[in-house]
């Protein structure tokens, strides 16, 4: 419970320093890559940069395997979400209206694949996938990130559930619509903010999603991966930061909008 | 016609529990814990060195391989590492925590939060190359070292063999730096929590009766915050055990869990010992889960 | 199809079992066509739950429910010609008031002009006009209540639950939404079954009512019949205050030791040596308390043989000094001897 504390108390310059030291420890690094695609600099990362240039945008653009690496990015993201939206209401359509037996299991079960190290799901994964000779392609990757999409959906839908009135969808059922014409006139419409949140969510965790890639995928790029492999073998200096901007944006939006509407959400509510 | 398989539906409750939990129960099973099945199944075959084949027969051949000398170096290595990571954050988190929690009004705390959770909205794999730029060389984090003539103090860091490399871009100590950074976000926020919990009246009494600032700080404001730090050890301890990114990006040939899981399963196609190493963090966190839980970790979640 | 005779609703041999608990225990029940029906009890008592048999929403675990003839024990709510009004109004919020109050008459495919039109009779009915285009949560509490009673009855079901639909509202609204009801009611014609723990509101409203405790209906009667002749300890105490006399001091007044109960207001007080008139039973006590009410007066008398009887008395002529003065007075009591109420324990 969070105490007004404005009044009458004041922290000493030492902390007030180290709490600020800490917050531009946070985000300077980020800046710096920001910094770093006006680097002239095609081969080191020398600082100071020794001039300013906007190259590497028009460079970054004109390359073929950045764009295919972002449109299978792209794919990945939109149809795992799309299966993490599906499954994930689901789920928490079963836990919200029935008590049975292992209710508390599910979301456990749901929330193992982000609980434990990403190289956990990667490994298991490809060791199932090799061991029943599925080929590796765009499918698996599909497949693998729709395990820690789904909790994110589904922990969304679930508390916007619980948020609701129960008794809404009595009424509408006593007034004479059926199961489905409920769904879609009465509880649709309640959980349609949760749905978006959870599927943007659900979509810049697959976008941006490096280590079960690895592991699943065949020959395909994705673009975390075309980054990773410029992490280890360094060949395209310049263009990567203009890759790693572009990834820190398309990854930022998605989850700050899901907040927005979360936020917005809670406050019009009409709670009875 | 809806309305018939409508009122069907109705009649039959345990069929539309089935209906709306089976798809999801049936993918997380099947694909889920069924790959994980299948790691551990792996776990008890073993690579036959000879024929670079897999031997589908139960044995505990390969957990016993994880015994030897280097595979216990790289256990151990990485643990180290979890836990300096965990205590640094701690420590750095600290005094941002207890300041968003104790002293800020509550506009700045919104800001002040949001400033923390921004960095996990960007890309996990671009805060490491971050990094990359960072430490370059002839990078900014040089230029500065350069300028406070320090570079004789850390090429002196960089000789040792267990935490040095060629430079800082690829050594353990690079690594460190960067594990810090990144999980710092995981450990602010539970220990903030943590201290929003304290009332403010405890403070004010600890003063009233007599102890100094850095008393009460001792004895009251750390032992609360203890399980926020727990809570956020939990993250900061089982994704460095976990991960491969950072060793891989900057680490050398000293192998830590991640690497060593990576290559065997990849090249060298030893994916019984890859499974056997990955049971290690496996159980590992589940302990730990486990003993957090236990000190109330779970309630400054 | 629907007769005057035939009952709107008739439970036969009902149970709902949830595991272990009884929620309602072999609930028989008939309700007659056209009238205001309560169903009275205290929480937990079950009358809650057999309101959501009619209307759907739980299904008994034995017996059958019958709506004018038909079986509907196994009907989805939807196919039930019931409405409700709930406890927590159950509005829309992502409609307008309007679409709302249409919303049975939409789903069914009435179409847009025609809906629109029906719904602003409704509000004309439960006076809210124009308030059509608002939404539930610029409404105040009792706005909404009848916005709900309106969405209800656009449908003209056969039948109306109301689940304790006043709770929310302040005693001066309360009291005004009862009259108003009630005037509905009488208005459309329709059986109204109305759920209460209480009792002053079935004694208002209804024309017959059910008494529930522990899931089993208790009494069925009219409002007077109820208060007046309650069939057991229970029923005597839950519905108005009530005196119960058994044992020895029955047989002092009675001359049997059935148990029996008296309406406080039904005991006059008088002098010790006040002669008992013709068919009037009486006894001798102390009076232990008094409470000055304004409009009348509350006695507490501790009567020979040890009990305590209560009694009511209008201030008519006394006033305040006059009744507290009689604390600790020895007085008479007298009642006729058909006020009193056999409960047979």
């Amino acid at each position: 419970m969070p105490s007004n504390t404005s009044s009458g108390r004041n922290a000493s310059w030492g902390l007030k320093l180290a709490a600020i030291g800490t917050l531009l420890f946070l985000h300077v690094p980020i800046w710096i890559i920001f910094l770093y695609t006006l680097t002239p600099d095609e081969t080191t990362f020398t600082f100071p940069l020794p001039g300013i240039t906007f190259q590497w945008f028009g460079v970054a653009l004109r390359r073929p395997d950045l764009w295919s690496a972002l449109l299978i990015s792209l794919r990945v993201a939109v149809v795992a979400t799309l299966a993490a939206l599906i499954l994930g209401t689901l789920a928490a359509a079963a836990v919200y209206r029935s008590k049975f037996f292992g209710r508390e299991a599910i979301s456990f079960l749901l929330v193992l694949p982000i609980a434990l190290p990403g190289i956990v799901t990667g490994i298991a994964l490809r060791t199932a996938m090799g061991g029943l000779d599925i080929p590796f392609s765009y499918w698996t990757i599909v497949i693998g990130h729709a395990t820690f999409c789904v909790v994110v959906v589904y922990n969304n839908v679930l508390a916007r559930f619980r948020r609701m009135q129960g008794s809404q969808i009595e009424a509408s059922m006593d007034l004479g619509a059926n199961s489905f014409q409920t769904f879609r006139y009465v509880v649709f419409p309640n959980i349609a903010t949760a749905l978006l949140a959870g599927g943007m969510l659900a979509f810049a965790l697959s976008f941006d999603e490096v280590i079960v890639t690895t592991f699943t995928a065949g020959q395909q790029t994705t673009l975390p991966i075309w980054i990773f492999s410029q992490l280890t073998r360094p060949r395209d200096r310049p263009v990567t930061n203009v890759v790693a901007t572009f990834v820190i944006l398309l990854t930022f939006l998605p989850i700050f909008l899901a907040q927005r509407i979360s936020a917005q959400s809670s406050d019009t509510e009409g709670n009875k | 016609m809806l309305g018939r398989v409508s009122t069907y539906l109705y009649q039959h409750p345990r069929l539309v529990l089935l209906l709306l939990l089976g798809p999801p129960l049936i993918y997380m099973a099947v694909v889920y814990l069924g790959s994980l099945f299948a790691l551990l199944i792996n776990s008890f075959y073993y690579l036959e060195d000879f024929t670079g084949l897999i031997v589908r027969e139960f044995t505990l051949r390969t957990y016993g391989q994880l015994f030897q000398p280097a595979h216990l170096e790289i256990f151990s290595r990485t643990a180290i590492m979890a836990a300096a990571v965990t205590v640094i954050d701690a420590l750095i988190a600290f005094p941002l925590a207890y300041y968003i929690a104790k002293f800020a009004s509550p506009r700045l705390k919104t800001w002040l939060i949001i400033a923390v959770t921004i960095p996990l909205w960007s890309s996990y794999l671009v805060r490491v190359y971050a990094w990359k730029l960072i430490l370059a060389k002839e990078g900014i984090l040089s230029w500065f070292i350069n300028l406070l003539h320090l570079d004789g103090a850390i090429n002196w860091l960089l000789s040792f063999e267990s935490i040095g490399g060629s430079s800082l871009a690829l050594s353990p100590i690079g690594m460190f730096i960067v594990f810090a950074y990144i999980w710092l976000p995981y450990m602010i926020l539970p220990i903030q929590t943590a201290l929003e919990r304290v009332p403010d009246s405890l403070l004010e009494a600890s003063g009233d009766l007599g102890a100094k600032p850095a008393q009460t700080l001792r004895t009251v404001i750390l032992p609360l915050a203890f399980p926020g730090v727990v809570a956020g050890s939990i993250f900061t301890f089982s994704l460095t055990l976990g991960d491969f990114i950072v060793p891989l990006s900057l680490g050398n040939s000293k192998f830590f869990i991640g690497q060593a899981v990576y290559s065997y399963q990849g090249t060298a196609g030893n994916i019984p010992l890859a499974a056997a190493m990955t049971m290690g963090p496996v159980v590992i966190m589940i302990v730990y889960l486990l003993v957090a839980r236990r000190l109330g970790a779970f309630n400054a979640l | 199809m629907m007769n005057a005779s035939m009952p709107a609703i008739r439970f036969e041999d009902v149970s709902r079992h949830f595991g272990e608990v009884k929620a309602v225990d072999h609930a028989d029940l008939e309700i007659r066509d056209g009238e205001f029906f309560s169903m009275l009890g205290p929480s937990g008592s079950g009358k809650t739950t057999c309101l959501r048999m009619i209307a759907g929403f739980d299904r008994p675990t034995s017996g059958n429910i019958f709506l004018y003839g038909k079986d509907v024990s196994n009907l989805p709510p939807y196919e039930r010609d019931v409405n409700t009004v709930f406890q927590d109004y159950a509005l829309f919020p992502h409609m307008t008031i309007q679409d709302n109050i249409a919303y049975g008459l939409m789903v069914k495919g009435v179409s847009k002009a025609e809906r629109y039109k029906q719904a602003d009779e409704m509000l004309d009915l439960v006076r809210l006009p124009g308030y059509g285009s608002r939404k539930p949560s610029q409404l105040s509490g009792g706005q909404r209540q009848r916005v709900a009673l309106a969405r209800a009855l656009i449908n003209h079901p056969k039948v109306l639950l109301l689940d304790e639909p006043l709770g929310a509202l302040d005693l001066k609204l309360r009291q005004q939404m009862q009259v108003e009801l009630k005037s509905i009611q009488q208005r459309v014609g329709i059986t109204f079954i109305f759920v209460t723990h209480d009792q002053e509101e079935a004694l208002t409203m209804s024309d017959r009512m059910a008494v529930f405790n522990e899931g089993k209906i208790v009494q069925v009667g009219t409002p007077a019949e109820i208060y007046e002749r309650p069939a057991s300890p229970f029923v005597a105490g839950f519905v108005g205050t009530s005196n119960l006399v058994s044992g020895e001091v029955a047989r002092r007044i009675t001359g049997s030791d059935e148990m029996f109960s008296i309406r406080p207001e039904k005991i006059h007080l008088d002098s010790t040596n006040s002669e008992p008139g013709k068919e009037m039973l009486c006894i001798d006590g102390i009076i232990r308390d008094v409470i000055y009410l304004g409009l009348f007066t509350r006695y507490l008398v501790e009567i020979e043989g040890g009990s305590d009887l209560v009694v009511v008395e209008q201030n008519l002529k006394t006033t305040s000094m006059d009744v507290l003065a009689a604390k600790g007075q020895k007085v008479r009591l007298h009642w006729h001897k058909d006020h009193i109420n056999r409960v047979g324990g």
